[in-house]
């Protein structure tokens, strides 16, 4: 399906304490406590949240201003034109139009399948990490058997025994979401395990809190991005199977969606036609809305793993120096001032 | 010891536990499996005796006679003895002998192209890794765009561009029809041609997430002591890369290679189908197109089989490059 993965290793409960560190380095105020679960704003999160906001308005406005997508017209495959930007079928129907209503459904499913799996994952991999012993192990074993069984021969397998008039939206959401919860459920026991052992959750426990409150309160926070990384991770694999399965004929009967688009893409003969109008936009959205969410990951990563997060500093404050290394060879050619005493005066701007 | 030992015993229960999925899956879905092939088979003109009927329904289900537990071992038993039943689509092949016929066209495929994208990412993630904050690192949020393109669109986009619009490769097959399947250059030769461009498919999709994977962990080695101590020794930056930073950084990226082969592998199933390749995946679709169970259960459980030998051997071999993991269990 994909190969996005979560990278990095290292617990959120120690990006506090390296935080500080970068802050005490760089002499500025260490930033409040909330300021930590949200990404900052960089060019790369700014295109990710961009193009993620366009493709979700193209599906939730888009198809109240297209017209029916299942008009049927006798100019088959037309290109694009002034009438329908973005062409027709084989029978004449508005790709534009299209485009937009299986926009939605893809992101329906996308959305679906994903709140699904981050909460089959956290079950598995949160409460089994807390309760530890047995438990633990028995829930690792069976994340671990999930993750190594191939998912997609999985689901073509499971789609194929049911009869295409019973596979609705919901039969493939539950069966996209039961084979993919696994890789996230390993990644938020590793951070539960990192983060149950600390002072504070021994406190609240030792206070005679219930197990439930102890999650909730006390472990839950410290594993937000992880989870919204997950969530993100879940809905860009969820998209990209369901795209899979339609694609193949085997997605739900009653939908349509950027997949069901590209089956009758190819089983129209789009390519040999050359009807790239065609079967070119619902790849792109898939790619373009998958790329918006990785970005957003990017970002998350980086509260994830600070190491990440000091490169990204440690590269501002070179070009800074740089910068103003420049600026002031300048101003000195200009002056005829010897370079030599604006050094001190250097030194300290790079300081700050 | 014990880490292998326990490595093998996980994937011991990893193979049982696809061997009971595969058993469970027709009886828990709705749909009688067993009356639609027996249909198929007369229809292909196959004699049903009641030892057929018996051995379908060991497969997937719907045998009222036996209780669910003695349908269960003698569903083991006759996997143990190879028996898988006879395939409809290919009618009279066995299951076992269609998929030894498509074998080794995803082996050498899925194969060749996973290594290749392997070992190219993982190098292009070091170097990047290696000096971070220059242009080209700052380009690598770009390669989630790779790694978020469905296999098949990229399949179809490779195919209408290098095929079609320039064919420099033919647009479907695994080989040229007029020649015989052999071990002569001509055949080969063939084979190459027709496989490129399903290879460049695997190998442009799944090289991101190697790439992306290096080249974080080559960030976090590089803030460690013992890179600080090699570069205090005076050890020239090419040794200090090979032989301290890459080494640790890449032992995530081969542990990671057990997930990431379960992903290509689905990529890969559904890349054949646009290429109508004759591997696997696509024997796999058209086993369900055609409602042909038995050769459905078949190839998902030697898809998962072969997962699971990958796998096992990946984790052997990382316990002998890495001896803290040994060392840990």
């Amino acid at each position: 399906m994909t190969n996005l993965k979560p990278t990095s290793e290292p617990s959120v409960a120690d990006s506090a304490e390296l935080l500080a560190e970068t802050s005490v380095e760089t002499g500025r105020k260490p930033r409040a406590g909330w300021r930590m679960l949200v990404p900052t704003m960089t060019p790369w999160l700014a295109i990710g949240l961009g193009l993620i906001a366009a493709i979700t308005l193209f599906g939730l406005i888009g198809p109240l201003f297209v017209g029916d997508p299942r008009t049927i017209r006798d100019m088959g495959l037309t290109p694009p034109s002034g009438e329908f930007w973005l062409g027709t079928t084989q029978t004449g129907q508005d790709v534009l139009a299209q485009l937009a209503y299986a926009t939605r459904g893809s992101l329906q499913i996308g959305v679906i399948v994903g709140l699904l799996a981050t909460a089959l994952s956290a079950f598995f991999g949160i409460y089994g990490a807390y309760r530890g012993r047995v438990v633990d192990e028995g829930f690792s074993l069976f994340t671990n058997v999930f993750l190594v069984i191939p998912g997609l021969p999985l689901v073509i397998v499971i789609s194929g025994f049911v009869p295409a008039e019973s596979r609705g939206l919901w039969t493939i959401a539950i069966v996209l979401a039961v084979t993919s919860w696994a890789g996230s459920a390993r990644v938020l026991r590793a951070q539960t395990l990192s983060v149950r052992n600390r002072d504070y959750v021994a406190a609240s426990q030792v206070s005679g809190e219930r197990p439930w409150r102890v999650i909730v309160v006390e472990i839950l926070p410290n594993l937000l991005p992880v989870i919204a990384s997950q969530f993100v991770f879940a809905v860009i694999s969820a998209i990209l199977g369901e795209a899979g399965l339609s694609f193949i004929g085997l997605g739900a009967s009653n939908s349509s969606t950027l997949g069901t688009m590209l089956f009758y893409a190819q089983n129209g003969f789009a390519l040999s036609l050359g009807a790239w109008w065609w079967f070119v936009p619902p790849g792109l959205i898939i790619a373009l809305f998958g790329m918006g969410l990785s970005l957003v990951n990017f970002s998350i990563d980086e509260i994830i793993n600070p190491k990440l997060k000091n490169l990204r500093l440690h590269r501002k404050r070179a070009r800074r120096a740089a910068r103003l290394e420049r600026e002031l060879a300048q101003a000195s050619r200009r002056n005829g001032v010897p370079s030599q005493q604006a050094k001190p005066n250097q030194d300290k701007e790079i300081a700050r | 010891m014990s880490y292998f030992l326990r490595k093998i015993g996980f994937y011991a229960v990893a193979l049982w536990a696809a061997l009971t999925l595969n058993f469970a899956i027709p009886r828990m879905l709705p749909g009688n499996p067993v009356d639609i092939l027996l249909a198929k088979l007369q229809q292909r003109g196959g004699q049903i005796t009641p030892e057929t009927r018996k051995a379908y329904a060991l497969l997937l289900g719907g045998d009222d006679t036996q209780p669910l537990w003695r349908q269960y071992f003698d569903y083991l038993g006759n996997l143990f003895q190879g028996d898988l039943g006879v395939s409809v689509s290919y009618y009279p092949a066995p299951v076992s002998e269609v998929i030894g016929q498509s074998l080794p066209w995803t082996v050498i495929l899925v194969g060749l192209a996973t290594v290749i994208a392997a070992v190219l990412g993982v190098a292009l993630g070091a170097f990047v890794g290696w000096k971070p904050g220059t242009w080209l690192d700052s380009l690598i949020p770009a390669t989630t765009l790779l790694a978020a393109v469905p296999y098949f669109w990229l399949a179809l986009l490779l195919t209408y561009l290098l095929a079609r619009v320039l064919g420099w490769f033919p647009l479907q097959g695994g080989y040229d029809v007029v020649l015989t399947p052999g071990w002569n250059a001509e055949f080969i030769g063939s084979a190459i041609q027709y496989g490129f461009l399903p290879a460049l498919t695997i190998v442009l999709a799944s090289i991101g997430g190697w790439l992306l994977g290096m080249r974080n962990m080559m960030v976090s080695t590089l803030s460690e002591d013992y890179i600080l101590t090699a570069e205090a020794k005076g050890l020239s930056p090419r040794k200090i890369l090979r032989s301290y930073a890459s080494r640790n950084a890449v032992l995530p990226s081969v542990a990671g290679f057990a997930i990431s082969l379960g992903f290509v592998v689905s990529g890969s199933v559904i890349t054949e189908q646009v290429f109508s390749y004759p591997g696997i995946g696509g024997r796999l679709l058209g086993a369900v197109s055609n409602n042909d169970y038995a050769l459905m259960q078949g190839l998902f459980l030697f898809i998962t089989l072969a997962v699971l030998g990958a796998n096992l051997v990946v984790d052997l071999l990382y316990g002998l490059i890495d001896p803290r993991t040994r060392a840990r269990s």
